[in-house]
């Protein structure tokens, strides 16, 4: 497909799935009072729902979706690995254990930013224990076997705070948390996590020429100009800045980065430049439409963001398992 | 014309010695061969050429500046690079494969202008691969590929051109095809560098011939001086024909010196 026409689709399909997100909730709020909202009219109870509930929470679902799927691709194409995502660098879970002990100290009760701030602090830490423990070896090998040491002991504290914590509330308010969702999210959740996600979508976005030499091999990539050791802060800074501030207002929420490059890759030329952004509008839409999901699909406690993209990750292997199997 | 230095080039990797006083000046318009058994550092020293492997001592220079002090950038517009092994990590389509090369050319941001579509065009008839552009190269024949690479490297047009083993896995009509061309990049002006291990090949269409033994200089001049009974018994360890066919110089190794 043509990536101008890709990019457009996608963009409209980015704009219709914000707008049904604002229109879906328990509180039906039809089209006309959400546009007389919008411009102005005096319906208090549309224009709270619409700026303190909907808004943020669209906002959120976007901008949290597209940073997903960003770095997932982006890391795809630096590590050559269709299976790598955003935990493979141990960020994700780094930063979901900064949240877990603002929530276990009782951190997250003081102020709202509290919890989100930790959990950026969570996936920086990662960060610099990445670069310590990789050093200044430019093999994605390296980079694969520390994150993968970071992400397991990051793993570790999770369960630790889990095992140890003081009471039973505690302990299913921090199951509740890693399971991810947007819900109640205010515009001060969106401050927190638009900046960094700003900030992780330009250094990612940087690379696209870097990654599509990495097609020929690192020698081949240097042999072309490519200044690996850069391009590898870049992208580390941008994973961790990014997904840091993604996970801290939405909590856990797997397998975005990893299937959505998947589904774009057919629709582009395949190279690891090409998916860069559709990626990004790609998890921005499914993102937000699995929280769609997780509002109408009736269950007697709200569904959680992590477990309905979970679910739908599943498909997505099966169907590429069949392809390598060339049952379909 | 690009002239490339090698000055008591040393290099070790962990603790062992790879490169033990490398000397050599290579001109353009030439095409040299570096030859010489597994592990002699052939690899090595094309990688040290373009500043991928650190010299532990002595140095490489291009036109006088010192390889090691040049930004990557710099020397990729100098030297193109054919790595050994095809490595090819996603399934490109041949064109946008071969439109790779241009990389070293482009502005940051930029994109492909018409000069490198015609660059592009230009490799692409050159390695004869035209026919494949539109073709998966991850789903080409081992020759086939290694021609689509090879486009690829020549879609730089730098100055110099390093191919490493650029005949392996394909078919004699390729490789002499392939010999060709290198030969013709030579005779307009372009320093080429080929690690090969065909000697009959090597000692036909090359106009310099290095042969490297365990990290040094065994020989090195024209082919006639290089490939001859004594340096291949002692650096190879074989025994060989040495003759001529149809004019033609040609190696055929016989046996094993025991």
């Amino acid at each position: 497909m043509n990536r101008t026409v890709l990019i457009t689709l996608l963009g409209f399909c980015c704009l219709a799935a914000a707008l049904l997100s604002i229109t879906f909730g328990t509180a039906p709020l039809s089209l006309q009072r959400i546009f007389e909202a919008l411009i102005g009219s005096d319906d208090p109870v549309a224009r709270i729902i619409l700026f303190d509930l909907r808004m943020p929470r669209a906002l959120l679902g976007l901008s949290v979706g597209a940073m997903l799927g960003l770095a997932g691709a982006a890391l795809q194409g630096y590590l050559r690995n269709p299976l790598a995502e955003p935990s493979v660098v141990g960020v994700s879970n780094s930063a979901a254990l900064g949240a877990v002990i603002a929530l276990y100290f009782g951190l997250a009760e003081l102020h709202a930013a509290v919890l989100p701030v930790m959990a950026i602090i969570g996936a920086i830490f990662a960060l610099m224990m990445l670069f310590a423990l990789a050093g200044k070896s430019e093999s994605p090998l390296t980079l694969i076997l520390a994150g993968i040491a970071i992400s397991t002991l990051a793993g570790a504290g999770i369960s630790l705070t889990l095992n140890l914590s003081p009471n039973p509330f505690a302990a299913m308010e921090i199951a509740t948390w890693l399971l991810g969702s947007l819900e109640d999210r205010s515009f001060n959740h969106v401050l927190i996590a638009l900046p960094c996600i700003a900030v992780g979508l330009a250094l990612l976005l940087w690379n696209g020429r870097a990654l599509d030499a990495l097609t020929l091999g690192e020698d081949g990539a240097k042999a072309l100009g490519i200044d690996l050791g850069l391009m590898r802060i870049r992208l580390m800074l941008g994973v961790a800045i990014g997904v840091g501030g993604a996970v801290a207002v939405s909590g856990s929420v797997g397998f975005v980065g990893l299937i959505v490059p998947h589904i774009i890759r057919p629709l582009t030329d395949r190279s690891p430049s090409a998916i860069l952004l559709p990626s990004a509008l790609g998890g921005a839409i499914l993102l937000t439409l699995a929280d769609i999901l997780v509002r109408v699909i009736p269950t007697s406690n709200e569904l959680k963001l992590g477990v309905v993209t979970a679910f739908l990750g599943v498909p997505v292997f099966l169907v590429h398992l069949m392809r390598e199997r060339r049952i379909w | 014309m690009v002239a490339i230095a090698i000055e008591s080039l040393h290099i070790s990797l962990g603790k062992q010695a790879v490169l033990r006083g490398i000397d050599a000046h290579l001109e353009g318009g030439m095409l040299i061969g570096i030859i010489g058994p597994n592990g002699a550092g052939k690899s090595t020293l094309a990688r040290a050429i373009l500043g991928l492997q650190k010299a532990t001592k002595g140095r490489v220079t291009i036109d006088e500046a010192d390889v090691a002090a040049l930004p990557h950038a710099q020397i990729a517009r100098l030297i193109s690079y054919l790595p050994q092994g095809q490595t090819l990590h996603w399934p490109l389509v041949v064109e946008r494969l071969v439109a790779l090369g241009r990389i070293p050319h482009l502005a940051p941001f930029s994109q492909i202008s018409d000069a490198d579509r015609i660059a592009i065009d230009r490799a692409m008839t050159l390695a004869d691969v035209s026919t494949l552009r539109d073709r998966t190269a991850t789903e080409l024949s081992g020759g086939e590929r290694a021609r689509v690479l090879l486009a690829r490297a020549l879609a730089v047009e730098a100055p110099v051109l390093i191919a490493d083993e650029p005949l392996a896995s394909l078919d004699p009509g390729h490789q002499l095809e392939v010999m060709d061309l290198l030969k013709d990049q030579a005779a307009g002006g372009v320093t080429v560098i080929a690690v090969l291990h065909d000697l009959t090949l090597a000692a036909r269409f090359c106009d310099r011939l290095i042969l490297l033994d365990k990290g040094q200089v065994a020989a090195d001049g024209d082919t006639a001086k290089v490939l001859n009974a004594e340096n291949l018994a002692r650096v190879y360890g074989i025994r060989a024909w040495l003759g001529a066919v149809e004019g033609s110089p040609a190696v055929v190794p016989l046996f094993r010196n025991v």
